[in-house]
């Protein structure tokens, strides 16, 4: 059987992705989404791999609320930029100086 | 020792790497929500190698079928231009690279270091009637239960919020005003007049 911790390493490589995604991207808002699914992705890859090799299944039940969370936070933020778009025709970041603090 | 197994996982997680990478590279935003759903598949192939049927399902069938799509119509929506991600990034990426080794080489040492490795797992082979589905069922609906009405009151939350935020009330549509049906005096709705009063 595959060792557990080329499962990790490999979520350990799309973590690292989405991070630097949000880095690269941060001009962008939807792609800063993206890249937090990315992360979210690889959190869940971590919580399967340990709920398989210590033969628990609370694990997957993680997965399955962290799976719903990042739904409700997919839905709201889409929604927060198709009315930041309504409103200001763009969603670039840079011109968010509405609140200057 | 390269077994189909094997061979499996190494298809895949390098599908998942590359199409990770060409996530946040790609230029097009449209290009970057292709390719996450491209990750999530091969993720979801993981997932089915660490026997977790019914969550590898669950992402195909709600991400990809339900999360992306919701992704793709507000990008279609959107009318994003094309993505001017590349300004400023050549000062930026020596420090993105070094941030993003730094962060998978502590992993890596972590999951690799000798007295915390997890390696050594005994991996006892999967019966043959294993469910997954009603595994995962008998733990989510009896220790988990009360979280996972909590988690039905996040979904609806969200749904009301999305639908709340993005709503425009429709300019011509007759809606009724409650406060002034409510404010509403006899006066104003009923006029008493003379019985023969040609008025």
């Amino acid at each position: 059987m595959i060792p557990e911790s080329y499962f990790l390493f490999v979520s350990a490589l799309l973590f690292g992705l989405g991070v630097a995604g949000i880095i690269i991207n941060r001009k962008n808002l939807i792609t800063v989404l993206m890249s937090i699914e990315l992360i979210l992705l690889s959190v869940n890859t971590n919580f399967i791999t340990f709920s398989y090799f210590l033969h628990n299944t609370v694990g997957q039940v993680f997965v399955f609320f962290i799976l719903t969370v990042a739904a409700a936070e997919a839905a709201i933020g889409l929604a927060i930029l198709v009315i930041l778009f309504r409103e200001r025709g763009n969603i670039e970041v840079d011109q968010l100086n509405t609140l200057r603090g | 020792m390269i077994t189909p197994l094997y061979l499996i996982f190494y298809f895949f997680s390098a599908l998942a790497v590359f199409s990770g990478v060409m996530v946040i590279a790609s230029g097009s935003a449209m290009r970057s929500v292709l390719f996450l759903v491209l990750t999530f598949f091969s993720m979801s192939a993981l997932w089915l190698l660490l026997n977790a049927e019914f969550l590898a399902l669950i992402l195909v069938l709600v991400y990809v079928g339900a999360v992306m799509t919701l992704f793709l119509f507000v990008l279609m929506m959107l009318r994003t231009s094309a993505m001017r991600w590349r300004e400023g990034l050549a000062r930026y990426l020596p420090w993105i690279g070094l941030l993003v080794l730094m962060l998978i080489g502590v992993l890596a040492m972590i999951l690799t270091k000798e007295p915390v490795s997890l390696i050594m797992f005994r991996v006892l082979p999967v019966a043959a009637d294993y469910n997954n589905l009603a595994d995962l069922g008998s733990v989510l609906y009896t220790s988990y239960v009360y979280p996972f009405e909590l988690a039905a009151v996040i979904l609806l939350m969200a749904m009301v919020a999305a639908i709340a935020l993005t709503r425009t009330p429709a300019a011509f549509s007759k809606t009724q005003n409650p406060h002034q049906q409510m404010a509403v005096k006899v006066r104003d709705r009923l006029k008493l007049i003379k019985d023969g009063d040609t008025q």
